[in-house]
This record gives structure tokens, C-alpha cells and sequence, in this order.
């Protein structure tokens, strides 16, 4: 124990992810059959199953057009006809909730998966050779931890994110980026943590005396058995990323018109919080339920993955 | 009436699993100046039955459902809280297994023996402090006024047990449980602490009841040994009657699965079978599984204790055979 | 332990500069005019534009700019913005802002964090658990704009009960929005503490406590917290770091004229020293911060040892 930056790791890879993991599939089995009888996995599995649909959609849920701003009815209160109320464009504030679900939904996506294949890639590089390529890449990512996340996103969004190029594909690219550009670190310290464990166990060990190379090593023995923590990582990393798009966009940085996502909504009510606070509260509420749903997914899953909690 | 008695004990662990009965009606007691050994291997039931007389049980899982403990005839089941409190360290202290992870990591090996010196004595921290090194001394801790401030990780193996014993003596205890001293230790270390605790044992009149699967440990400092099997007490004598003529075909398995020097060559006897599961313990007798002797009654009575003259109690149904060879 | 130290400062020389350095790419060397709109309507005229090119060595390569930035700093010189102002005098006004929110959310957060983890670990799977669990998901699930803006409106707006902005920078004005900004790792601090005292609890050492007759305030508030808030103080001091760099929305929504809406602005009107001023400053306390949990965590646990 005298590496404190091991120690750490070790620290953000329990809170995030959970033990490395021994056997995957007795492991795997007796991890589904705890998930079972959890209320919560159910509830937030639903809500997920809901959220993917309305994204997918969005049409189902309501016929009327996001995008018909109407001044006249502006800031109007919910009613009957307009559950959630108009806003101050005259938009409809449930088929905007609606409709700006998929962006919400996708920039969140794609930013795990950004992160989720950066992080790991170098983690089990970094945890598997070690030596120099784990200082260097270690220090790489203490680099991108050091800066603190919205500030940075916002350095890079108002830099490369000139005004008069709106197209919508540019922005949301953008901001996806630049998200997982500073968040990579932590998946890969729980990567780098897992395989470090994994490469002390003894069917790695076997394998590399039995001469497999170390790229069958990694693929076969290692990628099974670290990934699961990262997994639980990325399951709570979507909420979050759902949260950060949110938060850029509220700032004015993030997304912006003609996208619509629930941040966009939330920025353009914020000015207006004293007179039409349902423009605020209803995309917000969208936007949280959401983001808990995954972070009781993953919460879950890590639970039921780890034997200690049992 | 003697100084500690467990009677009838029961104790189950209400997992999600089911419901384990861990001890099924143990018996056992220990007088001044008296060691009992308490044999049998891992998941008997030993540990757990001394955990019990501490009440130091977690609770949940494990329950005691039956039974008394009797310490100078006082049911500690049935005191408050804060009385047995009381017992506790200065009536039966405790040695653990692993003194590594035993001792608070974070604190000194002065501060962990002076708390219960200054808590429960009230004495002020130099008393304590002097008092702690005196200890030390007494378990032969070389340069104790040293150690003293040092932390249980600065400590080796055998030193830390040393240290553990120390600080299960600081109220002056007239029962030690001493739960598998020395399996933690090297072989070579685990002789000097067996024989620390019998001359501590002698020295302060203790009764004590060391708890192990050692039977080589057992023979050295053992007055009686009581076995245990699948939570109950399946045979206890006195040490010399149990090795010459052991009354229970578990223990005399167990006898025969020692090595012995003068059989160099010959093939280890082992006892067949596992241990069970104690969520399913076997009908009637418990180890009739595993058992040579087995009759078709062995599957359906549970065996009564079988008296065999000088406190020589068996619980098997063909008890007189088995001393009779 | 001083070699270690010092270890670790060289250690962090490379990060710092890496950090540092691509901020002021990100500011500096991004296509676009730095001077448009400087000069109000009109384009600025030349004259003004070399002369700020000059003050700025933006005709020198990145690297060359960027070290010659770096030895102004060592000398603690953080430079002029565009207008002639020091940027150090802006930083002076703002940062002790900042760091008075930061303080004030630390301990909301340590305070309301420990103890809710406490309670919930002490009981495990009981009423009080069970809510303290649903409620730091909940906390982990809101966005701290959501929160910010929500508490301003109920409690600021619609009840009346507090200013729905700050009205001074004081420890006690800045109450509020240092429960919004620690809102978060409240939910995390609380988490971190239940499982550990979770895991204390089953712990050996605990059990010896008890077979040595203390009471149980005793075996509780000395062996198992005294364990148990390792991991916990060390969150805490890297989360002192992180909460100046993330006040940027909650100085906003409660209008706390700290460095995250001096950042801001200064984003916004292209002011590249006082971003990159700040950032610096920012990434310097985060370093700092990071090796005093290490040597914190040394303190506090005496196994750890550096060597």
C-alpha cells in the first residue's frame, strides 16, 4: 500500500464499479438472479424501456408539432389541451418534452460509448503492460482530470463551436465529443484497476506461461473479466452524460436550435422561471427521471454484482 | 457447579438461503485452573459456540433460539445488555484467531490494550500506560515500553499474537477463550505462543477454553477435550482417556488421519466423505454418512449421550463398541 | 516523507503544463478573429491590432507563445486582458468569493453527507436505509442546475423565505447556493459512508470491541468511524478541488459574483488571458489539492507509508 494513485483508483473503481470480478459466468447467473427480485431493476428498466420508445417514436405520444410556435398562446399555464403548458415561443412543452427526448437520448449514447472505448483501450493497455505506456497514459489522463469538467466543456464548445454553423449533426457531434473527451479518464482508471487485479489471477498467469500472445491474452482471458465494472460504470455514465448535455445547454453552450433536447428546453425557460415556471419544471422532470433510471440501473447491477454487498 | 457452563445450546443463522443450525444442543463446561479443548473442524461449530459465550454473535444472521450460559451460575442469556457488558474481557475475554485483522489497524497496540484499562477501570492514562507495558512484559514482548506506541502492522505474526493475548489479560480474565490462537502462525512460532498460554493459564488460574483442529496442539496442553461435530458435542473425556480409547468413530477417524512417524510409508487414513451441510444436516446421527460403523438406526435416532465412566460421554449409538475396539 | 513530497511535485510539473497547455491551444489557436467586435461596430484598426498581436506574441508559434505565458506566470505576472485590465485584480476580488462557496458547501456536504451515512449504514435494510438510499439517488439523479433553479423558485420566489439571489459574499450569504453547488456529493458522501461503515461493521476489529466490554458508543464512535471516514475525508478534500471548477452554474443561478461567472464571461467576450488565467489557477488548486489527500490519507491511516 504505497501507491496512493492505485489506492484511488482503486477508491473511484468500487464507487463506480464494483470488485473485479472471479468466475463471469457462475458470477454472471447468480448476478441475474438477484436483479430478479429487485423492484428497483424493474421500475428503472421500464422507465428506460419508455424513454427508448418515445426517442424512437416520438409520434406515438403526441400529435402535436414541437416546432408550432404560436406567440399568441405564449407561456400560457398546463391545461387540457397542452398538458405541460406552452412556453414563451408558444411551443407546446409536452410534444417538445416528447420530441426532444432522441437528442437528450443520444448524445448521452454516444458519449458512453466514446468513453467506453477510450477508457478501455487504454486501461487494459495501461494495466496489462505497465511500466512506461501505464506512466505515460496515466499521466495523459491526469491531464484531462485536472480540468474541471463544465469549464472545460465549455472552453471547447465556445472555441470550436462557431456562431453560424448551426447544422444540427455539427453541434450535437460537438458537444458528444467534448464530453467524452473529459470524462475518458475515469473509465479507464476502473479499466486499469480491473486488469491490473485480473492480471494477478492465476488463469492469466497460466495463460501467458502456456505462451498465448498477449493479444490473446487481453481479448480472451482479461476483456471478459474486467469489463463488467466498467459496464456498471457506463450504465450510471449515461445518466450523467444525459445530465451533462443538459447542463450545456442550459449554459449555452451545448445544444441549441434547431435541436431540440430537453437542455435546450431548459435554457430557454430559465429567464422566465418567475412567470412560466412549467417550461422549467417539466423538461427538468423529464430529464431527472431519466437520469435516475439509469443511476438505479446501475446501482443495481453493481449490487448485485458484488458479492460483498450480498 | 462449575466456573463456566454452556448448556443445551442452540444456534441458527436465518440466511436467504434458509435457516443453518449452526449448534444443536452443545453442552460443555470449564473450571479454575482447567483447559478444555474444543475439537473439530471448520463449520462444527466451535467458534461460533465460543462467540456465543461472549455474546459477540452478529446478529443478524445468527440467532441463539435455546440454551443456557452459565458463568458462577448466572445465566449470561438472560442479563441485561449492560450487565453482560460487564463480563465481558473482565469475566471471559477472548484471544482471535487473526490478530492482523483483530486489532483496530488504525491505533496504537498501547492504545487498544489502555482504552479498556481506562473505560472500564477508570484509570488515568499513565496508570494505563504502565500498566500496558507490564502486560506486554508478561507475554515476553521484548523492548515493551517501545512497542507500546507502535501499530498492530509494525508488529511480526507472532508478536502481534503475543500482543492480542496481552490485551485479552488487561482485566484480568478468569476465562480465556483462546479461538485457533495459533493457526495464523508460522509453525515454528506457533509452539511459543501454545506455550504461553498454558503458562499463563497455570500462573493466573484461569480456566481456558482453546479452541482448535489441532490435535497435536490439543495433547500438548489440554486437562479435557470435548469434539464437536455438526454443532453438537459428539464425544468428551478427559485427554488421556480420549487418545488411548476414543468412545465416537469420528473421533477416533480423526486420530487415525494423524500422521505418525512410526507408520512412515503407509498410506494416510483420511475420513471419507464431507463435512455437512448444515443447512441439511443429515438425519439421526450426523455423520453417519461418513461413518464405518453405520447401521441402518444411525440414519433415524439421533444418539443419546452414552456415559463411559469418568466424565467419558460419547454420542453414538454403539459407543461401548467403539472403546471396546 | 519530504522526498515523497517533492516526487510528487515533479511528478506534477508534466500534468500541470499538459493541462495548461491545452487550454490556451483551445483558447489561443482556434480559427476566428480574437478582435471582432472589440472595437464596437467597426472592425478595430490596424494600428490597435498589431499592437495587441505584439502585446501577446500571437505572432509567435503556439508552443513559443504558450512559454513565454508560463514565464510570466512563474514570475506571478497572470498578464493584461484586451482592455487593459490585470488580470490578477480580477482574480483577487473573485477567487476569495469562490473559495468561501466552496468552504461553506464542503461542510454542508461533510455534515449532512456523514451523517445520513451513518445513520443508513448502522441500520442496514431499515426504514431510514432505505431513504437515505432513495434520496441520494435522487440527489446523484438531479442536474444542479435543476436544483439550483427549483430551490430559487419555491424558497426564493414563491415562499419568500430566502433572497432568491445572494445578497452579499459572506459565509452565511453564500449558505444556499453552497447546498445547491454540494448538493451532489452530498448524495456521494453519504453513499461512500454507508458502505463503509457497512464494511466496518462486519470487521474483525469491531468484534474484538465488543468481546472487550466497551459500550457501544464506544466501539462505534472510536473503532469503526475512526475507520470508516478514511475514505470518506479523502473524497471530501479532492471534492474542495472540484467544487471551485464546477461553481460555474450555481454562482450563476444565485448570481455569486465569484470566478465561474468571471470565467464565463470571459469565455463569452473571448478574453483569453483571464480564461487561461483562471484555468491555471483552477488546475494549481485541483493539483495541490489531490496531494494533500495523499498526504492526508498517510496521516490518517497508519499502514500507508511514503517512501
Amino acid at each position: 500500500m504505497s501507491d496512493p494513485t492505485a489506492a484511488t483508483s482503486e477508491a473511484v473503481a468500487e464507487v463506480g464499479g464494483g470488485a473485479a470480478l472471479g468466475k463471469p459466468r457462475g458470477l454472471l447467473g447468480d448476478a441475474w438472479r438477484e436483479l430478479r427480485v429487485r423492484p428497483l431493476f424493474w421500475i428503472s428498466v421500464t422507465i428506460i424501456a419508455i424513454v427508448v420508445l418515445i426517442a424512437l417514436f416520438p409520434g406515438l405520444f403526441t400529435h402535436a408539432d414541437p416546432n408550432l410556435g404560436i406567440l399568441s398562446r405564449s407561456r400560457k399555464p398546463p391545461s387540457g389541451e397542452a398538458w405541460f403548458g406552452y412556453d414563451t415561443q408558444g411551443y407546446d412543452v409536452y410534444a417538445r418534452a416528447i420530441y426532444g427526448t432522441r437528442a437528450s437520448l443520444l448524445v448521452g449514447l454516444l458519449a458512453t460509448v466514446g468513453v467506453v472505448i477510450l477508457g478501455s483501450v487504454f486501461g487494459i493497455l495501461a494495466g496489462f503492460y505497465g511500466g512506461w505506456l501505464d506512466a505515460v497514459l496515466s499521466r495523459i489522463s491526469d491531464i484531462f482530470v485536472g480540468i474541471p469538467f463544465v469549464l472545460g466543456a465549455i472552453v471547447i464548445l465556445t472555441s470550436l463551436n462557431t456562431a453560424g454553423n448551426t447544422s444540427g449533426v455539427r453541434i450535437v457531434t460537438l458537444v458528444v465529443l467534448s464530453i467524452a473527451a473529459l470524462s475518458w479518464p475515469v473509465a479507464m482508471r476502473i479499466m486499469r484497476s480491473a486488469a491490473i487485479t485480473a492480471k494477478q489471477q492465476d488463469y492469466v498467469k497460466a495463460a501467458r506461461a502456456l505462451g498465448a500472445s498477449p493479444r490473446r491474452i487481453i481479448v480472451q482471458h482479461m476483456l471478459p473479466n474486467c469489463l463488467a465494472p466498467v459496464l456498471v460504470y457506463s450504465t450510471i455514465a449515461l445518466g450523467a452524460f444525459i445530465g451533462a448535455e443538459a447542463t450545456l445547454s442550459y449554459l449555452g453552450v451545448g445544444l441549441r436550435n434547431p435541436v431540440v433536447s430537453w437542455g435546450v428546453m431548459i435554457n430557454d425557460a430559465k429567464d422566465y422561471i418567475r412567470v412560466a415556471p412549467h417550461a422549467l419544471l417539466f423538461p427538468s422532470a423529464f430529464l431527472t427521471v431519466t437520469v435516475l433510471a439509469f443511476v438505479m440501473l446501475g446501482d443495481a447491477v453493481r449490487e448485485a454484482l458484488d458479492p460483498k454487498l450480498r | 457447579m462449575a466456573l463456566l457452563e454452556v448448556e443445551d445450546l442452540h444456534v441458527e443463522f436465518r440466511t436467504r438461503d434458509g435457516v443453518a443450525r449452526v449448534l444443536n444442543g452443545v453442552s460443555y463446561h470449564v473450571d479454575a485452573g482447567e483447559t478444555l479443548a474444543v475439537l473439530g473442524e471448520s463449520g462444527s461449530g466451535k467458534s461460533v459456540t465460543a462467540q456465543a459465550v461472549m455474546g459477540i454473535l452478529d446478529t443478524p444472521p445468527a440467532f441463539v433460539t435455546h440454551g443456557e450460559v452459565r458463568f458462577k451460575d448466572e445465566d449470561l442469556l438472560k442479563m441485561s445488555d449492560e450487565k453482560r457488558r460487564e463480563t465481558r474481557a473482565s469475566g471471559i475475554a477472548m484471544v482471535f484467531q487473526d490478530a492482523l485483522s483483530a486489532l483496530n489497524p488504525v491505533f496504537t497496540v498501547g492504545f487498544q490494550i489502555e482504552e479498556q484499562l481506562r473505560v472500564r477501570r477508570g484509570m488515568s492514562k499513565a496508570d494505563a500506560r504502565k500498566r500496558a507495558i507490564e502486560l506486554l512484559d508478561q507475554v515476553k514482548i521484548p523492548n515493551a515500553a517501545q512497542r507500546v506506541r507502535e501499530y498492530p502492522h509494525q508488529f511480526s505474526g507472532g508478536m502481534r499474537q503475543r500482543a492480542m493475548i496481552a490485551m485479552s489479560l488487561a482485566l484480568d480474565p478468569e476465562v480465556l477463550i483462546a479461538d485457533e490462537p495459533t493457526t495464523a502462525l508460522d509453525v515454528t512460532v506457533q509452539a511459543q505462543i501454545m506455550d504461553l498460554l498454558a503458562e499463563l493459564q497455570r500462573e493466573r488460574k484461569m480456566a481456558m477454553i482453546l479452541i482448535t483442529h489441532d490435535l497435536g496442539v490439543v495433547a500438548e496442553v489440554a486437562d479435557r477435550i470435548a469434539v464437536m461435530y455438526a454443532g453438537r458435542i459428539v464425544e468428551q473425556a478427559d485427554a488421556v482417556t480420549l487418545f488411548r480409547t476414543p468412545g465416537h468413530p469420528y473421533t477416533a477417524a480423526l486420530m487415525d488421519s494423524m500422521p505418525r512417524l512410526d507408520q512412515k510409508g503407509t498410506e494416510l487414513n483420511t475420513i471419507k466423505g464431507l463435512p455437512p451441510n448444515l443447512l441439511k444436516i443429515p438425519s439421526g446421527c450426523p455423520f453417519h454418512p461418513r461413518c464405518p460403523r453405520r447401521q441402518d438406526i444411525c440414519s433415524v435416532d439421533v444418539p443419546r449421550q452414552h456415559n463411559l465412566g469418568l466424565g467419558h460421554v460419547s454420542a453414538c449409538h454403539f459407543a461401548e463398541e467403539v472403546v471396546g475396539g | 516523507m519530504g522526498r515523497y513530497v517533492l516526487r510528487r511535485l515533479f511528478q506534477m510539473i508534466p500534468v500541470f503544463i499538459g493541462t495548461t497547455f491545452l487550454i490556451y491551444a483551445l483558447v489561443w489557436a482556434v480559427p476566428g478573429d480574437p478582435f471582432a467586435g472589440k472595437c464596437g461596430e467597426r472592425p478595430c484598426p490596424d494600428q490597435y491590432v498589431s499592437a495587441m498581436r505584439a502585446q501577446f506574441n500571437m505572432d509567435d508559434p503556439l508552443v513559443v507563445q504558450y512559454g513565454k505565458y508560463l514565464l510570466n506566470l512563474l514570475q506571478g505576472d497572470f498578464g493584461k486582458t484586451f482592455s487593459g485590465t490585470e488580470v490578477i485584480d480580477r482574480i483577487s476580488v473573485t477567487f476569495p468569493v469562490t473559495v468561501r462557496l466552496a468552504i461553506v458547501a464542503l461542510i454542508i456536504e461533510a455534515i449532512i453527507g456523514i451523517s445520513a451515512g451513518i445513520v443508513s449504514g448502522l441500520r442496514n435494510r431499515g426504514f431510514l436505509d432505505s431513504l437515505v438510499l432513495v434520496s441520494t439517488l435522487f440527489l446523484i439523479s438531479l442536474p444542479v442546475f435543476v436544483t439550483g433553479s427549483v430551490i430559487q423558485l419555491v424558497f426564493g420566489i414563491q415562499l419568500g423565505w430566502i433572497s432568491p439571489t445572494v445578497k452579499g459574499t459572506g459565509f452565511a450569504d453564500l449558505i444556499v447556493p453552497g447546498f445547491v453547488l454540494a448538493s451532489l456529493s452530498m448524495a456521494y458522501v453519504a453513499r461512500l459512508t454507508r458502505a463503509s461503515i457497512g464494511e466496518s461493521r462486519r470487521a474483525d476489529y469491531v468484534r474484538t470491541a465488543n468481546a472487550k466490554g466497551l459500550p457501544v458508543s464506544r466501539v462505534v464512535g472510536v473503532h469503526m468511524l475512526r475507520n470508516s471516514l478514511i475514505p470518506v475525508i479523502t473524497f471530501l478534500g479532492t471534492d474542495l478541488g472540484a467544487f471551485m471548477g464546477g461553481a460555474i452554474v450555481t454562482e450563476g443561478i444565485f448570481n455569486v459574483p465569484g470566478i465561474g461567472g468571471l470565467i464565463y464571461k470571459s469565455i463569452q467576450t473571448k478574453e483569453g488571458v483571464m480564461v487561461t488565467g483562471l484555468v491555471t489557477l483552477l488546475v494549481l488548486v485541483y493539483l495541490l489539492m489531490t496531494l494533500l489527500v495523499d498526504l492526508l490519507y498517510a496521516v490518517l491511516d497508519p499502514r500507508i507509508r511514503y517512501e
